[in-house]
Order: structure tokens, then sequence, then C-alpha cells
């Protein structure tokens, strides 16, 4: 579904990632592993075009993504759940949500799919007045999963969904990730709590220093001895 | 129906105001009201939504000056001559806008760039002072006879009805532009412009879209207020004084409602009207330094403006309802 192939991308002089190889097939779950400054948000910025990449090709179920701009990105059915929500915190929940479905084709279901995300995440309904940005963060980070998915998006990028969420809410982000798994979306995920993650996917790469250092299925990365060691604390 | 009825009382009132009015001077008031509340209303559909312009008078300039000059030089009709200032407006506003939205030139430093570009209006009005009469500003020639083809008459009812039509026309694109979804977009963009795009909200054109809306309203304004007054200066119609008086009225007024930026003009304009009137020339600094008491006073008490303030504190089922397109 996603094809990465040799990917790099910078900020001005400072080169982020370094030919970076990467696939997801359709309903698969898929996880970036890492420490912080890796690189994981410059994959997923690069991916949904808010970052142009240097070098390298990306495609989308066979179709060129390379330079294709954000808006159209969306467009072509990949939703990206920005590092640390995003949320718009002065507009209320539904208002978040409405936003969401803002590409046309969306706008036009806009109903069903409100609906079909209330039905989701029932807290978001009984939050839908309220404004975004006075949630807990665990109840933000559903809505701004909610938003994301309001766009109907076939593919959907996760930048770290536990960041800054204490351990119990943390463990509600991964639920909610994995009842979206089983509603068929596929997903890229990104995260730094290395435990929970592979507990979640089905395959999963090391990004260190803008370089895939290893990548493997989710068992094979929790049998390693050097992610055991260095990520795992084991 | 019940919602409806206050409006059109107030059209019909509007529409009889000129056989009403007591004098010449009242009419006069009620026109300049009506010309800088569209102007304002322009100003707002970029202000409400963090666009904060501080070179509004550039495009005033733009529009009013291009019309004249076409008229004294080549005999154009003003009827051609102000479209093709909307136009010029129009290009000015690309040229400085699609840089700064596709650069993210955002909050103090787009404040500080539309500034510049107001100073650079009056500076090329003034240095062009063979044709545009430099700071000694220039009137449009006239005509012996009232004249539609000039758009000149001696009856201020004339302008009266330009006028009002002119506003009526700024309400509604102000409402078309509310109720779309554009509007939530640029709330969105104002909010959070990361996450705007994120979602795939083009934030470069959404924001270009209203500000060639804008320029072109206040061009438009800026081109009749000229025809109006018959006589224009590059102080009073470009440069940073009138940006700012732009800005206050608008703020004051409360700029995130539909009559906010028309309750500025009314404010601003009384309010400078009596200090002419009282002060005469004795203190001729006194109307800006109340201006800007008042505005400190405003941004203080009454972020939202006085009719932010006023609608705040009716009860909700009097007001429509909160952004249809939401």
């Amino acid at each position: 579904m996603l094809e990465i192939d040799n990917l790099s991308a910078a900020y001005g002089s400072f080169q982020a990632l370094f030919g970076i190889n990467l696939r997801v097939d359709a309903g698969e779950t898929v996880g970036v592993i890492g420490p912080n400054g890796a690189g994981k948000t410059t994959l997923m910025r690069v991916i949904s075009g808010l970052l142009p990449g240097r070098a390298g090709k990306l495609a989308f179920e066979g179709r060129a993504l390379t330079g294709v701009p954000a808006y159209r990105v969306v467009a072509r059915g990949i939703a990206h759940v920005p590092e640390n929500r995003r949320l718009f915190p002065k507009l209320t929940v539904e208002e978040n949500l409405r936003i969401g479905a803002y590409m046309p084709q969306a706008r036009k279901h806009f109903g069903e799919r409100l609906a079909w995300v209330y039905e989701l995440f029932p807290r978001l309904a009984e939050r839908r007045t309220q404004l975004a940005g006075t949630m807990s963060g665990g109840e933000q980070q559903m809505c701004a999963i909610a938003r994301a998915l309001m766009s109907k998006p076939k593919l959907l990028l996760l930048d770290e969904p536990s960041a800054g969420l204490a351990p119990l809410v943390v463990q509600q982000v991964f639920d909610l990730v994995r009842k979206i798994r089983s509603e068929g979306f596929t997903v890229l995920i990104v995260e730094q709590n290395v435990q929970q993650l592979l507990e979640l996917v089905d395959r999963a790469y090391l990004l260190e220093v803008g370089r895939i250092k290893l990548s493997g299925m989710a068992a094979e990365l929790k049998a390693n001895a050097f992610v055991r060691q260095a990520y795992l604390g084991l | 129906m019940s919602t409806r009825a206050p409006w059109l009382a107030g059209l019909a009132a509007l529409a009889a105001l000129p056989w009403l009015s007591p004098s010449a001077y009242f009419l006069h008031i009620v026109i300049l009201i009506l010309i800088w509340g569209f102007i304002y209303t322009a100003w707002s559909l970029m202000g409400k939504f963090g666009l904060v312009s501080l070179g509004h008078g550039a495009f005033l300039g733009t529009g009013a000056y291009t019309a004249g000059l076409l008229w004294n030089f080549a005999g154009l009709t003003p009827w051609l001559g102000i479209p093709i200032g909307v136009a010029l407006a129009v290009l000015i506003a690309v040229v400085i806008g699609y840089p700064c939205f596709r650069l993210k030139v955002v909050g103090h430093y787009f404040a500080l760039v539309t500034l510049a570009l107001a100073e650079v209006a009056r500076l090329s009005i003034v240095a062009a002072r063979d044709i545009t009469g430099g700071s000694l500003g220039m009137t449009p020639n006239g005509v012996p006879t009232s004249s539609w083809i000039a758009i000149q008459f001696a009856d201020k009812r004339y302008f009266y009805f330009l006028a009002l039509g002119l506003w009526l026309f700024g309400l509604w694109v102000w409402r078309r532009v509310d109720t779309s979804m554009a509007s939530a977009a640029l709330e969105a963009i104002s909010e959070d412009e990361g996450a705007a795009a994120a979602i795939g909200i083009h934030v470069t054109r959404q924001k270009l879209t209203v500000t060639i809306i804008s320029a072109a309203m206040t061009a438009l304004g800026g081109a009749l207020y000229g025809q109006f007054v018959m006589y224009l200066n590059p102080d009073t119609l470009a440069g940073v004084g009138v940006s700012l008086q732009i800005v206050f009225a608008a703020i004051a007024g409360g700029m995130y409602s539909m009559l906010g930026p028309t309750v500025g003009a009314v404010l601003t304009i009384v309010l400078g009207e009596a200090l002419r009137v009282w002060f005469g020339t004795t203190w001729i600094g006194a109307a800006n330094t109340i201006y800007g008491i008042l505005l400190v006073i405003f941004i203080i008490y009454m972020p939202r403006g006085i009719v932010g303030l006023v609608a705040s504190r009716l009860p909700a089922r009097l007001l429509p309802a909160r952004r249809p397109a939401l």
C-alpha cells in the first residue's frame, strides 16, 4: 500500500533521514520505534507531504506520492495524527471533527462519518460541545484520532499517540489503536513506548539517527538481543 | 420571521433616511459611516482569522488613486477606472500575500510586512507628485452637472444609495464567508497552522483567498470614498495612519460580529466629528490621543468589541446560532 524507497529528508543543511526503505501492506499495522531525534516525526511529515523529501521515492497504492502537497495527500487517503495531538483547542469537539471532514468527498458524507466516529468513541459524543482544549490528554488523543478518521483514510499515520500521557491512559490509547485496527484500517505508528508498541503491531522498524537499523516481525524484534537491551531494558 | 422582522424594519428605515434626514451634514456623516463601515468590514474578514493587516491603506489608496488618475489623465469613466484599481489592489495583495503565506510569515511578522506596504504606498504617491499632486493631494476633474458617467452628483442622495448598496454588499460577503467551510478552515489555520495543513487544508490558498476578497473590497471602498469627497490625499487614503484607523475601528466595534465593524465606523466617525467641532483647530492632536487611549481601553476590557460585549450579555435565544457552518 505504502512503499518508501531510499528516502532522504533534511531541514536546511541538517539531514534527518538517510536512505529509508519501508513498506506497509494493506490491513497491516506497522510500527516505527527509535529514540528521540531519530527522525520518526520527520518520516511521518514527509509521508503526509508537510515536509518535502530530498531524495528517494514514495508511492501509495502504486501511484507516486513524491512531492505531492499535504492537501492532496489527505485526498489520496492518508490521514496524519500529528505529534502532541494538535487539536484546535478553542473549537468544540464536534467542530474539530467537522474540520477533519474538510475534504470535499469527506464533507459530503459528514453526517454518517460523524455518527460512525461517535459510535466508535462514545466518549466524544458525550463531549461534543466541550472545547477540545479543556479535555484530558487521553480524550484529546481520542479526538485527534477521530478527527483524522473523519476524512475516511485508507492509511492512518499516528505520531507518538502516547506522548505526554499517564501510564494508565497510555494503555487506553493503545486499546483505541487496537480498535481502529480491528475496524480494518491500515496503520503506521511511531512510538517511543517500545514495549507496548511491539504488543500491538505486526511488524516494526527500528530507526536510529535517520537510518533504519533493524526491521522485522514484532515477535522477532522482541526477541532481538539489541532491542531487548537498548529499548526494553531486559 | 421573528428574526427577519427587525432586519426588514432597519432596511426600510435606511431606505427612507434621505427624506427624513434633518440636514445635508447629517446625510454626509451617514454616507461616510456606510463607506467606512464597508471598509472596516473588509478588514475584519482577515482580522478575525488572525491575519492582522496594518497595511490596508495601501489597498484603499490603490483603488482611489487609480480611478482618480485614470479619470483625470485618460478621461476614463470610474466605472472602468474603479475595477482597474480593484484589480491592481488584488495584484498587490497577491504579490505581498503569496510569499508571506507560503513562507509562513504570521502574527507580528505579517503585521510588520503589511505596515511597510502601507508606507510604501503612501511614499509612492508622494513621490509621483507630478501626477498625484504629492502630499498636497489631488482633486478629480469636476463635471458641470451631475453625471452617472463621472459618478459625480450634486445631490448627496445618489451617494447615499451607492454607499448603502456597497455596505449591504459588504455584509452579504461577510455572511457568505462566515457561513462557508472556508471560515472553518481559516479558524483552524488561525489556531494551529500545522495541524490545519495535516488535515488537508490548503493553508496558502485559504489565506490568499480571504486576503484577495478583503483587498478588493477595501480598494472599492477607497474609490467610492474618493468619488464622494472629491479629494484624494496620501495621508487619508494610504499610509500607516489610515491603516491603523481601520484596525482601531474594527477592533473597537467588534471584528467577530457582522455589524461590529459598522458600529466601529459610527463610533470613530461620530467621535472624530465631535472632537473636531469641540476643539476646532486649537487641539490638533486631541482626536488621535483620545483614539489611542480608547484603543487601549477596548483591547483590555472589550477584546471582542462593543458588539461582542453586548452580544455576550444578551440571552442566547435572541442571537442567531453561532457559526452555522460548524
